[in-house]
């Protein structure tokens, strides 16, 4: 218990001085997790409503596949991106094995069945007739969709929330494809591992509270925007 | 529609902030070099030390991975590191036996302890060697952390349980972490286990640990740092003049005499011995 308070004060210390390393290494958490949601938000959508307005032979495997792929184990997705971006892998050329890019394609890979299979769901959750009543309306079909999108507004809000909430929080892809490189690509959740190793248990606390806190900052936005539209 | 345009501002208004905000060491990219080490490098603060001094004299960005000695090695192999810096003298042997490196130079030394519970339930305290403390370990069946990861450190334990002439795998005292040192220093305290440590990670962490140093000073313990440059002629990927460079850097005179000091100030005593240009003889090796 008196590490707890420990850690919570030295959050609070670390916050009020305005520590340059965590507020660098929060602000990359920040940077990382945000690029690999918006990057999930636009391949997930897409995607994500294709599969639900689209009729094709195999459709519930696929949908099966990408709900699957919302439990998605990140160290597996940290092994195989690290396999396929080390400098003798396919991708060895680009030369992003321990960078942040790594590390926001490893987060993407993620986030995007979340988002898809969340998408998914919301689409096929609006009411069957609304699709005939927009297009005999006159409504061309990306006219529809974007009706359509538009409608499932709300529980897109929550896709987004989910996946940004898998990321931020996320080590296990984020160590193996970013390498935890001081300055460079430590980010709050590697960080906390490192500090722990270390026996630093009050520096691992206020770590992971201003990483709570900034989880809650974003997810209480989000809902405020949510709630505000919420149907009553 | 309103919804979507508050969204899409606070996305703007975020990605806005977090760009113009943040420095990119990325974009200015200086060569890097991919530096393999163990975790006792990193987890005792030597690293955080030494790596800005070599990053700003040689231009060069580091970019450490701190892995165990074992996984550094199997990096070397794949061409995923320039440099190594390890602790494993017999499977670096192997390595430059297998030519994937071009040199192998001492670094510095400390020394391996066998740490437990001050209450010492398998009385070790005092063993002349640490295969007579092993063998008392084993005998009264007390709780033993292994870091079973193929770090220097457990390549090390291996050795010593072989020495005592005990086979611990499989036996119920005797249990695998899978974990760096830090880590596995916390379980063996949390468990009140025995555990090998090197004496700079233990000295590092000691403070929240209520472990006590109960093996120590056997020649056995001597835990060797070496510094590998990787052989370009296997992967030529590899940034082999950026790995001399931070090889070159570690033994000169200037970095030794950090090595030296390292620790003094904080602890009393030095975490690492510079031995950079001894022969391996004269540690008795």
């Amino acid at each position: 218990m008196e590490l707890l308070a420990e850690g919570i004060a030295k959050a609070v210390a670390l916050l009020a001085s305005l520590d340059q390393e965590v507020l660098a290494i929060t602000l990359l958490s920040l940077k990382v997790s945000v690029t690999a949601t918006i990057i999930s938000l636009v391949l997930g959508i897409l995607s994500g409503t294709l599969l639900a307005l689209a009729d094709f032979p195999g459709k519930r495997l696929m949908v099966s596949i990408v709900n699957t792929g919302m439990g998605l184990p990140p160290v597996v997705v940290g092994l195989f991106v690290t396999i396929f971006l080390w400098r003798n892998g396919p991708f060895g050329f680009l030369e992003i094995l321990y960078t942040p890019t790594a590390m926001i394609i490893a987060q993407a890979v993620i986030a995007t069945p979340i988002v898809t299979g969340i998408t998914v769901a919301s689409i096929q959750n609006l009411p069957a007739n609304l699709r005939l009543q927009i297009l005999a309306l006159g409504a061309t079909r990306l006219q529809m969709v974007r009706i359509l999108i538009k409608e499932a507004r709300l529980p897109l809000l929550a896709g987004v929330m989910a996946g940004f909430g898998g990321v931020i929080s996320e080590v296990g892809a984020s160590i193996m494809v970013g390498g935890n490189i001081k300055g460079y690509t430590r980010v709050l959740t590697t960080a906390t591992v490192m500090e722990t190793s270390r026996g630093n248990f009050d520096i691992a606390i206020a770590l992971s509270i201003i990483l709570l806190l900034l989880s809650f900052v974003i997810n209480y936005v989000l809902t405020r925007i949510q709630q505000r539209e919420r149907p009553r | 529609m309103k919804i979507w345009k508050q969204f899409s501002l606070l996305l703007a208004a975020v990605t806005a902030c977090i760009a113009f905000g943040l420095p990119t060491p990325a974009s200015a990219a200086p060569k890097s070099v991919i530096l393999a080490t163990t975790t006792s490098t990193q987890d005792s603060g030597l690293l955080d030390v030494l790596i800005p001094i070599f990053e700003k004299e040689s231009g060069y960005f580091v970019k450490t991975i701190a892995v165990g000695s074992g996984q550094a090695m199997a990096m070397g192999k794949k061409g995923e590191a320039d440099v190594l810096l390890v602790h494993s003298p017999d499977d670096e042997k192997k390595f430059m036996a297998e030519g994937f490196g071009v040199t192998r130079r001492l670094v510095m030394h400390n020394d391996f302890i066998i740490v437990g519970p001050a209450s010492d339930p398998a009385k070790i305290r005092g063993a002349k060697t640490s295969a007579d403390a092993l063998k008392r370990i084993a005998q009264s069946g007390s709780l033993f952390l292994s870091r079973g990861d193929n770090s220097g450190t457990h390549a090390k334990e291996k050795k010593l349980w072989k020495t005592a002439g005990i086979t611990p795998d499989g036996q119920k005292w005797y249990q695998q972490t899978g974990l760096g040192m830090g880590d596995t220093l916390n379980v063996a305290a949390e468990k009140k286990g025995y555990t090998l440590a090197d004496r700079g990670t233990y000295l590092s962490i000691r403070k929240n640990l209520g472990l006590a140093i109960l093996v120590e000073g056997d020649a056995k313990l001597l835990n060797v740092y070496h510094v590998i440059e990787l052989n370009p002629a296997k992967w030529p990927k590899i940034n082999a003049a950026g790995g001399k460079a931070f090889a070159d850097f570690m033994v000169s005179r200037k970095v030794q005499e950090l090595i030296g000091k390292f620790g003094v100030e904080k602890f009393g005593s030095p975490l690492f011995f510079p031995d950079a240009g001894k022969k391996p003889e004269t540690l008795g090796l």
